[in-house]
């Protein structure tokens, strides 16, 4: 499987930084990285990185299904991830969080028929002193209230 | 030996080394730690909660599993604090488990039922809806409810670490994780159903088992395997003279718990509907059933006119019957019928390794062996599919010891994952100045190795200076014991030389006999037709040598007789009857058969299992081994010679079939979960 020269790079200083025999450790970075560039986590990516990391491809698959954060279908290009853990739960996540569902029209892990955005609703992301806390791809946005949300999507919406 | 650590369990002072657990230092003090995934053997996760014990000094409860005993350590495993979190941990784990033990598969056998009853709680205060998947089939051997599953990973492991498959996973978190297979939604394995044995719970259930009977029903009697020359103790439940299951989980026998698919499944063979149950005897060119006593009468009398007009015998013999059989069949050929055209197929060169080891004592490794030696060296043989069990030593060798692993085999084997020395070839040579460096070793090689291919590879391992042990290879599960009892025309029992080497196998196929008689084997399986005159072959089914006798006299299987079988590692076992199937008979009992027929009784002597056996502790050296042993289901060394071997070992004739796991020589053609695996159908 090829990868841009880029990612091809990181693999290598990752794949190098563990000790020889655990470059397993390098499989939930290498798969991050690799659903960046691919959009999600494929079946060929799975046989790929468990190759390289020296595991069989369950292993991989044990991970990814652990971890929401890596995704077997593509997400749009613009991830939202609201936050409704308790912190910002008190601070009317919640309602956000249905508010941007109905704003872009698409329930949670849905993605808009233009593969502009999809929305997830996640746990905790240590944002709680700023609450409610909203993620979009690798951007923290905080005290998000409904118009400060409105704002953000539409801005996103024109930048295509 | 460091200084052992003290500390006190439940008040009582104990001691042990440094690095024990808790919960093994409470075991062996006498007190019982509740634990679903600790497993002997296996590595720690700490995943059950159940193992929680009270220690002074800390703040929380601790899993005894994982705590390893510290000086002047203080444990309690008998305080309301204990009991509680053991109600709670069951109570959890029981909130999305069915509580339908009365139609679970494991019911009476469950670890989860018995910890709930000695440590449980008698109530719930779940009353949500239960999550419930539905139950997966992983491929015809393995069934998987998730439902019930507690998540203890002792699957995950023993596939991994105790077999070197890796083939089941654990997949999403929380509530709804579960076992997954290798496939997607199927397994491709070895199908050994180590993972269905090891699960505390109903969850993992076996294609051939599942729902047949319940566990308390049946009668439980241990044996030996009888496909490979690994010599597994197989423990086969058994209800209204049929074998529902196999397996070994009191850890009896040489293998412990380890079984491969064959040992633990692969014991169908025996009611398939091709089973012969009536003796045959070709009447106008057509083979049809007849009584016992017509068709023993045909042989005797036919015997008898051919001693009287001084015509030839041939007698092929089995490597699957056992010993007394061997011994019997050939004091009736050398004795009443004067021949030394006696054979059977040689699967590997055990005469020219004895011969080579003589005047050395203790050079044959027995499967313990494998399990203790520093280092062992594999030469040319595919141990994970042809040797299973020698290869779970191995592996376990490596893991729980770090063994040094050499490996020197034309094509990839499991063994390279972990080898210190991988070869491709034969060069073990260029490993002298490593394996030098090795306090022991043990070789294994198989039929690649003959003649003075052994002589080199003993020569080579006696000048490490380090001492060596070894195992020639052989293939079935008497294979080795078939020599021993001098089923060759060149020896006698116990590898004395007959003097007037006789036919072999291969020839005495070929040659124009007035009587050719096979016992339990398939000479003619590669479609060649008969020379003999007078044919006679006694076999479970109607194999191709079968199909073209004049009398064919049905036999009993490996677990429908008693007797002793000799391993491939030389070491001796008792099997013994599980169930009776109508119309068939021992081997042993139809030769004596036809001596009495013949009356030839008084010369043969009885023809039971112990009389036989008695005979064969005085004839041959190495088999007089203490009845302590073997009456109580162990297994007793034999070094059935230490001198040279005075006659041609005829490595020429050697050539194993190189059955792989799904494979067994005509028991595996009629072994339906076998042919129904997937990988059966792949080569393996
Ligand atoms: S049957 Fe054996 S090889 Fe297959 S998954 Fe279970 S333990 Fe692993
Ligand atoms: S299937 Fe059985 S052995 Fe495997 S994790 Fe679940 S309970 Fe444990
Ligand atoms: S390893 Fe050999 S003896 Fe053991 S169960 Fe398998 S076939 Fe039987
Ligand atoms: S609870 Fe939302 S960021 Fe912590
Ligand atoms: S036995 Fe200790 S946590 Fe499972």
């Amino acid at each position: 499987m090829t990868f841009s020269p880029q990612l091809e790079a990181r693999f290598a200083t990752l794949l190098a930084s563990y000790p020889p025999g655990r470059e397993r450790s390098a499989m939930i970075p290498m798969l991050l990285y690799a659903q960046d560039e691919l959009g999600s986590v494929t079946d060929e990516l799975i046989a790929e990185v468990a190759r390289r990391t020296g595991v069989t491809p369950l292993q991989v698959d044990e991970v990814i299904s652990y971890y929401t954060m890596l995704r077997r279908k593509p997400a749009g290009k613009y991830h939202v991830q609201v936050c409704t853990n308790v912190s910002c739960l008190l601070r009317d996540g919640d309602r956000l969080f249905e508010h941007a569902c109905q704003k872009l029209g698409i329930e949670n892990h849905g993605v808009t028929a233009d593969g502009q955005f999809s929305i997830e609703e996640v746990e905790c992301m240590g944002a709680c002193s700023w609450a409610p806390a909203v993620q979009v791809n690798y951007e923290f946005h905080h005290d998000v209230t409904p118009d400060k949300l409105d704002r953000l999507l539409d801005e996103l919406k024109e930048k295509r | 030996m460091p200084d052992p650590v003290k500390f006190t369990i439940d008040g009582l002072a104990l001691s042990a080394p440094p690095g024990t657990s808790v919960i093994d230092a409470a075991k062996k003090a006498g007190i019982e730690v509740p634990s679903f995934c600790y497993y002997e053997g296996l590595t720690l996760v700490a995943a059950c909660r159940m193992c929680l014990v009270e220690v002074e000094k800390m703040p929380k409860l601790m899993t005894a599993c994982t705590l390893p005993v510290a000086e002047g350590m203080v444990v309690r495993t008998n305080t309301p604090q204990v009991h509680t979190a053991r109600k709670y941990m069951l109570e959890f784990l029981l909130t999305n488990h069915p509580l339908d033990c009365p139609v679970c598969d494991k019911g009476g056998e469950c670890e989860l039922q018995d910890m709930a009853f000695r440590y449980g709680a008698g109530e719930s205060r779940y009353t949500e809806t239960k999550v419930h998947t539905p139950e997966k089939q992983f491929s015809p051997v393995v069934f998987f409810d998730a439902p019930r599953c507690i998540l203890c990973y002792r699957c995950v492991r023993v596939c991994d670490e105790g077999m070197g498959v890796k083939a089941l996973g654990v997949v999403s978190r929380g509530v709804v994780s579960e076992i997954a297979p290798n496939h997607g939604d199927h397994l491709e394995c070895d199908e050994c159903g180590a993972c269905i044995d090891i699960c505390p719970v109903g969850a993992l259930t076996s294609g051939t088992y599942r729902y047949q009977t319940r566990p308390w029903e049946m009668t439980h009697v241990g044996t030996i395997c009888t496909h490979c020359s690994d010599g597994c103790k197989t423990t086969l439940g058994t209800r209204n003279d049929r074998i529902l299951r196999g397996n070994n989980r009191d850890r009896s026998g040489i293998n412990g718990e380890f079984l491969c698919i064959k040992g633990r499944y692969g014991f169908d063979f025996y009611d398939h509907p091709d089973r012969l149950q009536a003796p045959l005897v070709r009447k106008d060119g057509k083979l049809e059933e007849v009584s016992w006593s017509e068709a023993l009468a045909a042989v005797a009398n036919k015997f008898q006119q051919v001693l009287g007009e001084e015509g030839s015998f041939g007698i092929i013999g089995s490597n699957h019957t056992t010993n007394e059989e061997n011994y019997y069949l050939q004091k009736f050929a050398r004795q009443v019928l004067g021949t030394n055209n006696i054979d059977h197929h040689r699967t590997g060169d055990v005469v020219t390794t004895l011969d080579a080891l003589s005047g050395k004592t203790g050079k044959l490794a027995t499967v313990a062996d494998l399990y203790r030696a520093k280092a062992v060296l594999v030469l040319g043989a595919d141990l994970a599919l042809e040797h299973p069990l020698l290869s779970f030593q191995i592996r376990a060798n490596y893991r729980h010891h770090q063994a040094h692993v050499y490996v020197v085999t034309a094509n990839p084997v499991r063994e390279d994952k972990y080898a210190a020395a991988v070869v491709r070839g034969r060069d073990y040579a260029s490993l002298a100045a490593r394996l030098k460096a090795e306090p022991d070793l043990a070789i294994l090689f198989d039929d690649s190795y003959k003649g003075d291919d052994i002589r080199a590879v003993v020569e080579f391992g006696e000048q490490l200076g380090i001492p060596v042990k070894y195992v020639p290879l052989v293939d079935r599960s008497n294979s080795r014991g078939a020599v021993d009892m001098g089923l060759t025309p060149e020896l006698l029992p116990g590898y004395q030389p007959s003097g007037q080497p006789g036919l072999h196998y291969d020839e005495m196929a070929a040659a124009d006999l007035s009587v050719l008689w096979v016992v339990g084997a398939n000479p003619l399986k590669a479609g060649a037709s008969r020379k003999a005159g007078f044919l006679v072959v006694q076999d479970m089914f109607l194999t191709e040598t079968a199909a073209q006798a004049d009398v064919v006299l049905p036999a009993a299987c490996a677990y429908e007789k008693n007797g002793t079988v000799t391993s491939g590692t030389g070491e001796l076992q008792r099997i013994e009857r599980a169930v009776n199937t109508m119309g068939a008979k021992a081997d042993l009992e139809i030769i004596g058969y036809v001596a009495r027929e013949m009356g030839a009784a008084a010369k043969m002597g009885p023809w039971t299992p112990d009389a036989v056996f008695q005979e064969i502790r005085g004839a041959v050296r190495g088999y007089n081994v203490p009845m302590p042993v073997l009456v109580t289901g162990g297994a007793a060394g034999t070094t059935p010679i230490n001198g040279r071997v005075a006659a041609d070992a005829r490595p020429d004739l050697v050539r194993s079939d190189h059955n792989g796991l799904f494979a067994s020589g005509t028991l595996g053609r009629y072994s339906k979960i076998l042919n129904s695996v997937v990988e059966s159908r792949q080569s393996r």
